[in-house]
């Protein structure tokens, strides 16, 4: 079952002919999702490797039956892709561009409010549901299908936890990257609420890092819901205050923010926290032990 | 982007919110003929990027010229180091010279992003002059946070509100109402991060006035703030940090001495706590970035290189877009070229790390290679440790 994407999934690229759309379109397309459609405007009619381009995305609903989007528009035109894509009715939409003016994600912010579309991102590497489909950057082959489910503010960061875990024999249910931005569509406890209700997810692997308070939200929204194991890593606590972290969201800011903070609170809710990124995986392992569930650790 | 106080001072000038009489200079002599142009008595302020300027002597009020010749004798060109700055302090290139205005009040007002419901907030408080953090911590009741819904706006309602919160009243609440609609407007139109007055102060005559003045713009919005962004004061950046900015790699400077190069903002932090759990020290936080060409990783590799304080390098690099290969061939050219005999150590995963592994084996470098993130922290900490 998985969330958010399965194999039945038909994307569309908003971006598809310029040259990060086109190449990653088709390595999702090669991974097996079914990229079904383009949109650029003012390029309709062309192709890419087979795959019809058109100026909007309704046209592209209409015509191709897509529900899914993925979203490689450069930053002045971002947030008007996302606006157009849930205008068109597009079920999901994943935008993986990163440097959106703040104040164009606070009106998408608000728009999405009157609307059926779920946002992921932006700023992220998309998601995928390893053995059926792929939305996103992220690289295929470190991914297995599996009970974990996966949340995560970061990129890499996240090639690095799956790594370790897929390595322990913990395969995937869905891996989400939710972005670094300080404006995301869709936040820890969307996605944990999903996992929740999920049958194929046993446990839940959270990465956070530092700015905010997105982590300690969710680990009061565990303490109250979460009826399966959850570990995690925050990512920051050496960061130095007042800095930005590469991610625009990353920041110490007025003694709020801090990772010390997110990983009290979220052990607090019963998270296993891993002390440093090379245990990721085995935090894993022994939350799932904890709570009573093997997992593939033999 | 941080701007300095007079550059946030124009920026409200030209909204209509009313600021000190002042003049910016950049000399001792340019600092007495601003004196005497405001008869003497002034506020000699040093323009830095960073706050608590007041507590360390940066914030000088002065009754002569003479005196105000001697601030900036002890100011000007060499570094102020406030509670915000960190130990080296921040280099002071100018001064703003400004008149002293009597105060009946002082207030507080800001606008800035609400991250937990992903709009604008209006903040303000009858307590001005201090910390507003420290202000909401303990007295909670005399914080007003307004929440703005983008597609309604900030409205004359709402400033009356915040206008009547803050105990003014009779022709200061119209002139209230008048300036938060303009700080908005500003804050707005300037695709500002955070706007600040503190204080926003009502003087002996019975009119409101911003003594200070805080402006932050939102680093992804500079494109389309080509005005603003041509403020940029690059003396108040470490030098690397300049360069790096120039090629668009996320770097900050640190105090340590083991230089990182990592791709991706959320493992480059992951590698820095990495490497501090084994007792090391970084001298920098790094993120090449997703999509970088080789150009991009040889510029990230030169700046490692010619950091003095950086003694031995630890690489961390998860391939998916990256790809290890291009890694290896901009490490190996940046060596060469700058020339180097620092110990490395390079971790590589993901997509084309052997191809990458067999690059950096054939190079006359002085690498150690390491499979995992653990082992490869541990053995850059290990190989400085006798100099310790």
């Amino acid at each position: 079952m998985a969330i958010l994407i399965d194999r039945r999934s038909r994307i569309v690229v908003q971006g598809l002919t310029g040259s990060s759309g086109r190449r990653h379109g088709l390595l999702c397309r090669d991974y097996g999702s079914q990229v079904v459609a383009g949109v650029t405007p003012g390029k309709g009619g062309m192709n890419i490797d087979g795959i019809p381009v058109f100026d909007t995305v309704a046209e592209a609903v209409e015509l191709c039956q897509v529900d899914v989007s993925m979203i490689f528009v450069p930053p002045p035109a971002a947030a008007e892709a996302i606006l157009e894509a849930g205008d068109a009715g597009i079920r999901l939409a994943v935008c993986i561009t990163e440097g959106i003016p703040v104040q164009d994600m606070v009106l998408v912010n608000r728009a999405l409010g009157d609307c059926s579309m779920r946002l992921i991102g932006p700023n992220c590497p998309g998601l995928i549901t390893p053995g059926q489909c792929k939305v996103g950057i992220l690289p295929s082959d470190i991914h297995r299908p599996g009970p974990i489910g996966v949340v995560s503010r970061s990129g890499t960061l996240t090639y690095e936890a799956v790594q370790q875990l897929s390595n322990a024999g913990l395969g995937q249910s869905t891996c989400v990257g939710i972005g670094g931005d300080p404006i995301i569509g869709t936040s820890f406890i969307d996605v944990l609420a999903m996992f929740n209700d999920d049958a194929d997810t046993e446990g839940v692997f959270l990465i956070g890092e530092i700015g905010g308070t997105a982590e300690e939200e969710a680990a009061i929204w565990i303490r109250q819901n979460m009826r399966k194991p959850v570990a995690g890593y925050i990512a920051g606590v050496t960061a130095p205050p007042g800095k930005r972290m590469g991610h625009a969201g990353a920041i110490v800011s007025g003694g709020s923010g801090r990772a010390a903070d997110k990983i009290a609170a979220l052990r607090n809710s019963g998270v296993e926290v891993a002390e440093n990124p090379a245990l990721m995986a085995e935090v894993m392992q022994k939350a799932l032990r904890s709570a009573d569930i093997a997992g593939h650790d033999s | 982007m941080k701007l300095h106080e007079y550059q946030a001072k124009e920026l409200f000038h030209r909204y209509g919110i009313a600021v000190p009489h002042s003049h910016l200079v950049r000399s001792i002599e340019e600092t007495g003929q601003a004196a005497d142009a405001l008869a003497g008595s002034c506020i000699v302020k040093a323009q830095i990027h960073a706050g608590g300027r007041g507590k360390v002597g940066g914030v000088v009020r002065v009754k002569t010229s003479r005196q105000a010749r001697d601030a900036a004798r002890r100011l000007l060109h060499r570094p102020l180091v406030t509670a915000q700055t960190g130990p080296h302090g921040l280099p002071v290139n100018s001064l703003l010279v400004e008149e002293i205005i009597p105060v009946a009040r002082e207030l507080y007002l800001s606008l800035t992003l609400d991250r937990s419901s992903g709009r604008y907030c209006l903040i303000a408080s009858a307590q001005g002059g201090v910390d507003i953090e420290q202000t909401a911590r303990n007295t909670p009741e005399r914080v007003s946070r307004l929440t703005i819904d983008p597609l309604i706006g900030l409205r004359a309602y709402h400033a009356r509100g915040v206008a009547r919160f803050l105990g003014l009243d009779g022709p200061l609440a119209k002139e209230a109402v008048a300036l938060i609609l303009a700080l908005n407007r500003c804050f707005l139109d300037r695709d500002a991060s955070l706007v600040e007055i503190n204080p926003l102060v009502v003087t002996e005559e019975g009119h409101l006035l911003a003594m200070d003045a805080k402006v932050s713009i939102d680093d992804s919005a500079l494109f389309r703030q080509k005005e603003v962004a041509d403020w940029r004061d690059e003396t108040q950046f470490d030098p690397l940090e300049v360069r790096a900015a120039r090629s668009d790699i996320a770097y900050i400077k640190m105090d340590g001495r083991i230089g990182c190069l990592v791709n991706g903002a959320g493992l480059a932090m992951a590698t820095l706590d990495m490497l501090s759990e084994c007792g090391g020290k970084p001298a920098n936080f790094l993120d090449v970035g997703g999509g970088a060409d080789q150009d991009k990783v040889v510029e990230a590799f030169r700046i490692l290189l010619e950091d003095p304080t950086v003694e031995g390098i630890l690489v961390n690099i998860f391939g998916g877009i990256m790809r290890c290969d291009l890694i290896a061939a901009s490490l190996i050219a940046a060596a060469k070229e700058v020339g180097c005999s620092l110990p490395i150590v390079v971790r590589m995963a993901g997509a084309r790390r052997k191809e990458g592994r067999q690059l950096l084996e054939q190079a006359e470098l002085n690498i150690v290679w390491q499979d995992k993130l653990a082992s490869a922290a541990a053995a850059i900490v290990r190989h400085l440790s006798p100099a310790v």
